[in-house]
């Protein structure tokens, strides 16, 4: 009785985040669809590291924090972005865009000094 | 009417910032020349003996260039292993006054090097007042920036670390610190990624400049985890936080001297826990907004089953590997600020160091001073009205005191926070007085029916609106634009409510005190300050500008200088080979490696304690054990600091009892019981015969009776023991003008003489008998 509550509750959140979430502008999706990218590449780039082992220590992390710090930088891009949040809403998109460029440019300077 | 008032504001405005300016400037050249007495007093000199270490190397640097200096391995120190630079240094304030002087020559102002190094550390005081004025600015507003900028200029727990001649990593250390959290709190305020850009970058600076930048990566993560507690989760927090962990971790891996220890000591992990924890509540937040409050219950209790079994999983793996290693992963350095009992049990060295110990009371006033009292003033004030910015302010506060606690050298970090509090609650103060003041005064004030109580019910619509009139009665720190916003503020608040009662919001109430209450309490203000600044420049002047270089003091018969160790390193620069090497104890091995140019054996860099114990062995030896040691390590001369004529008392003998722990720690026939007498170090008649036939011993009082005639010693106030004997293994040949640093060179071997068996070192004091053959007359050493 209870196992079948809680799958039909899980089906229904399911359900309700799907809705939710498709009602997202297309632009936030698109940089939702570039975070996932970037984690997926950071566990991939995990994966290989356990499997071959990791001897250019500091490759291994410039490389993983490289996709990992991109991610975080797109967060708070869309969280910049997004037009239902109060807080930003007298911050033109174009500014964000340019923050969100020149935060990267640093991070990816530093990780090609660190790469090895 | 409205034009005419704009047009007003925006007169008052420029005013305001031109004469903030104004007084930023002065708080700067005040910050600059209050740390110039050392200058005035002795001359343009580099103090103690850190500061030379980081003057060498930023001699090394000018001269050779930054790809060199980042690859050098230095082979005139820690003989015969060496020490790798440029892993082991951090490089912040060795780059900084490399670059200072490189601009200086690129426009063709000749500055000396040895200038560059001496003047670093009162510029970048200046630079960190103005930093403290932003950060205050962030947190209270401009009146509390301009305050706190003005008392960090003169805190002498600050100056005595950043004095002109003091080139230490603190000089330019504390500057990055502060600025570092003016703009992380700069974000949290505006939600900006430029900033949090900026904010990684100052990180970098800071993780370059000292080692203390570990607190910074665990005061930030603290502070966002309280946040979230507390419920003050925003977005702003995120972009302050998260892109700061990723790029300051990278950049902090940078450095070589941190390298990959920002991924696996202990000291990062509460930012990489904190890391994860933000980013678990941005998803939840983020549900929580897409979600209908049904649907979000039922994903909670979904995922907080789930979650935490994953959760506890992981933990306990983590936990695992930390407790596998001795030190659960800290540093032995950090391991003591938590646990302050851990040096002196484990590690001697470190408990031997005179900073780290812990600060008496009545250093915490010599040092803040009257800060000390308006720190909890500073931090009740916070909380009317409490922000991100204010939450932060006072957990940098209280962390602080608890670290300044535990160890001296922390007081300096204590500093900067004391000093923001302080400036905030003296701004506080000065707005409610002199607000009392400008309501009461009888000058052109309609209205009597202020209510002269302590009372917030006064403030009718009359005497709101008498306020926004008499707008020319501003004080000089007020924060213009500030009152102004509080005032049309409260305007809108009485027109709204009914009801002139006692409200419960601080915000509504205007405290208003009696007039002669408010001008007493203005002048008593002013006189604390007065107090503050004359104590401020007494400590600069008297109390923290000694060289420790050069020693002076005052006689009937007048100045007396003592630059007996500047003539000892000289001596040796001008009478020995370029390549002899130096033993002495490792308080000198910077000085001599700067000023001599010579080798050393060790020096205060401390990093490898079996070589000190070593050296310390030796000098704890009788005079053979101590020759076969040195001799192993090719030494050539031995120096010792004696203070015994003239009363110098941190000498060598004085610091005879850690030569004895370190090296007994390491070598166990050096046994502490047997240099004690009645648990004490004597070195009069009741001594030990071990302390008595120690190298220490010989090399300090040898010919020490030819001086007065009964040999009597000034530090320690008695006679010494063993007044007449010669030494046989090590010759003299330099005693300074005082007698403070003497030099001893190594007898060589004596040859050995073919068809004899006999040893070639004679006899030595514990009793080893030779084995003579042959015609040779037994030398007896007729003083033993």
């Amino acid at each position: 009785m209870g196992r079948s509550t809680t799958a039909k509750e899980a089906e229904a959140l399911v359900q309700s985040l799907r809705s939710a979430y498709s009602a997202t502008p297309t632009n936030l999706k698109i940089i939702d669809f570039y975070i996932a990218f970037a984690v997926v590449t950071a566990l991939i780039q995990v994966v290989y590291m356990a499997i071959v082992g990791s001897f250019p220590f500091n490759s291994f992390l410039s490389g993983l924090l490289s996709c990992v710090g991109t991610a975080v930088l797109a967060v708070c891009l869309r969280i910049q972005v997004n037009k239902e949040n109060k807080e930003f809403k007298d911050l033109p998109p174009e500014r964000a865009f340019a923050d969100f460029v020149l935060c990267n440019l640093v991070l990816h300077l530093v990780i090609m000094n660190f790469l090895g | 009417m409205a034009l005419e008032d704009t047009q007003e504001k925006a007169v008052r405005h420029a005013f305001g910032n031109v004469l903030s300016l104004f007084v930023l400037l002065l708080i700067g050249v005040f910050a600059f020349s209050i740390r110039l007495f050392s200058v005035i007093k002795y001359e343009s000199v580099i103090h103690e003996f850190d500061p030379y270490f980081n003057y060498r190397v930023t001699q090394y640097l000018t001269k050779n260039g930054v790809y060199d200096f980042w690859n050098w391995f230095d082979d005139r120190t820690w003989y015969p292993l060496g020490r790798v630079i440029g892993g082991t240094v951090y490089p912040g304030l060795t780059l900084t006054a490399g670059t200072i002087w490189w601009i200086l020559n690129f426009f063709n102002i000749p500055l000396s090097v040895e200038t560059v190094c001496v003047f670093t550390a009162p510029i970048f005081s200046a630079f960190a007042s103005w930093a403290a004025y932003l950060l205050t600015k962030e947190v209270k507003g401009v009146g509390a920036g301009l305050t706190a900028a003005a008392l960090l200029a003169m805190v002498p727990s600050y100056i005595s670390r950043s004095v002109a001649g003091s080139y230490d990593n603190e000089a330019v250390a504390i500057f990055a610190l502060i600025f570092t959290f003016y703009l992380y709190v700069k974000t949290l305020n505006t939600g900006s990624l430029f900033y949090a850009t900026l904010n990684a970058l100052a990180y970098f600076y800071m993780v370059c400049s000292w080692g203390g930048y570990t607190f910074i990566i665990n005061l930030i993560p603290m502070h966002v985890l309280l946040c979230i507690i507390t419920g003050r989760y925003s977005s702003r927090l995120y972009i302050a936080y998260a892109p700061l962990v990723v790029l300051g971790t990278l950049l902090a891996a940078l450095v070589p001297v941190v390298g990959f220890n920002a991924v696996m000591t202990s000291e990062h992990f509460a930012s990489f826990l904190v890391f994860i924890i933000i980013h678990v509540v941005a998803l939840a937040y983020y549900i929580k907004g897409i979600l209908t409050p049904k649907m979000f219950k039922v994903a909670v209790t979904l995922v907080v089953s789930v979650g935490m079994i994953v959760c506890v999983a992981v933990l306990a793996i983590l936990i695992a590997v930390v407790a596998s290693s001795p030190t659960k992963g800290w540093s032995g350095r950090s391991l003591s600020l938590l646990d302050p009992t851990y040096a002196s049990k484990y590690i001697p060295i470190i408990a031997s160091v005179s900073e780290h110990q812990p600060p008496t009371w009545p250093s915490y006033f010599m040092d803040i001073n009257v800060l000390a009292f308006l720190v909890p003033a500073g931090i009740i004030a916070c909380f009317f009205p409490l922000s991100d910015a204010s939450s932060f302010a006072v957990l940098y506060i209280v962390t602080s005191v608890y670290f300044s606690g535990v160890m001296v050298r922390l007081m300096l970090v204590l500093a900067p926070a004391a000093c923001i509090m302080s400036g905030i609650a003296l701004s506080e103060a000065f707005d409610v007085f002199g607000r009392s003041i400008k309501l009461q005064f009888p000058i052109g004030n309609q209205t009597d029916d202020v209510n002269a109580g302590n009372s917030s019910q006064v403030s009718t619509n009359n005497s709101v609106k008498q306020e926004s009139e008499k707008t020319e009665n501003t004080l000089k720190e007020r924060p213009v634009k500030k009152s102004k916003k509080k005032e049309k503020e409260k305007e809108k608040e009485k027109e709204k409510s009914e009801s002139t009662s006692i409200t419960k919001q601080i915000e509504k109430k205007l405290l208003i005190l009696p007039f002669e209450a408010s001008l007493v309490a203005i002048v008593l203000l002013v006189l604390l300050g007065s107090f503050y600044v004359v104590h401020s420049v007494w400590a600069a002047a008297e109390a923290y500008s000694a060289p420790s270089i050069v020693l002076t003091s005052r006689s009937h018969d007048g100045l007396h200088v003592f630059d007996d160790f500047r003539e000892a390193y000289a001596w040796l620069r001008h009478n020995t080979d370029v390549d002899d090497k130096v033993a002495s104890w490792w308080d000198y091995g910077y000085q001599t490696t700067a000023m001599a140019n010579r080798t050393v054996i060790v020096d205060n860099n401390t990093w490898n304690n079996t070589h000190i114990a070593t050296v310390g062995t030796a000098m704890s030896s009788p005079e053979k054990a101590a020759w076969d040691i040195f001799n192993s390590l090719d030494v050539k001369y031995v120096l010792v600091v004696f203070g015994g004529l003239v009363g110098y008392p941190s000498d060598d003998i004085n610091k005879f009892l850690w030569m004895v722990r370190i090296g007994g720690g390491v070598f166990p026939h050096i046994k502490e019981p047997d240099y004690l007498r009645d648990g004490q170090y004597r070195i009069d008649s009741q001594a030990t015969p071990t302390m008595l036939n120690c190298l220490m011993y010989k090399l300090s009082y040898y010919r020490f009776v030819e001086t007065d005639g009964r040999g009597f010693d000034r530090v320690r106030h008695t006679e010494i023991g063993k007044k007449y004997f010669k030494l046989t293994h090590f010759e003299e040949v330099f005693t300074t003008h005082h007698w403070m640093v003497r030099i001893y060179k190594l007898k060589p071997a004596k040859n050995r003489i073919r068809g004899q068996t006999k040893k070639s070192k004679s006899k030595t004091s514990t009793g080893k008998n030779n084995q003579k053959r042959g015609t040779r007359a037994t030398k007896k050493n007729p003083y033993p």
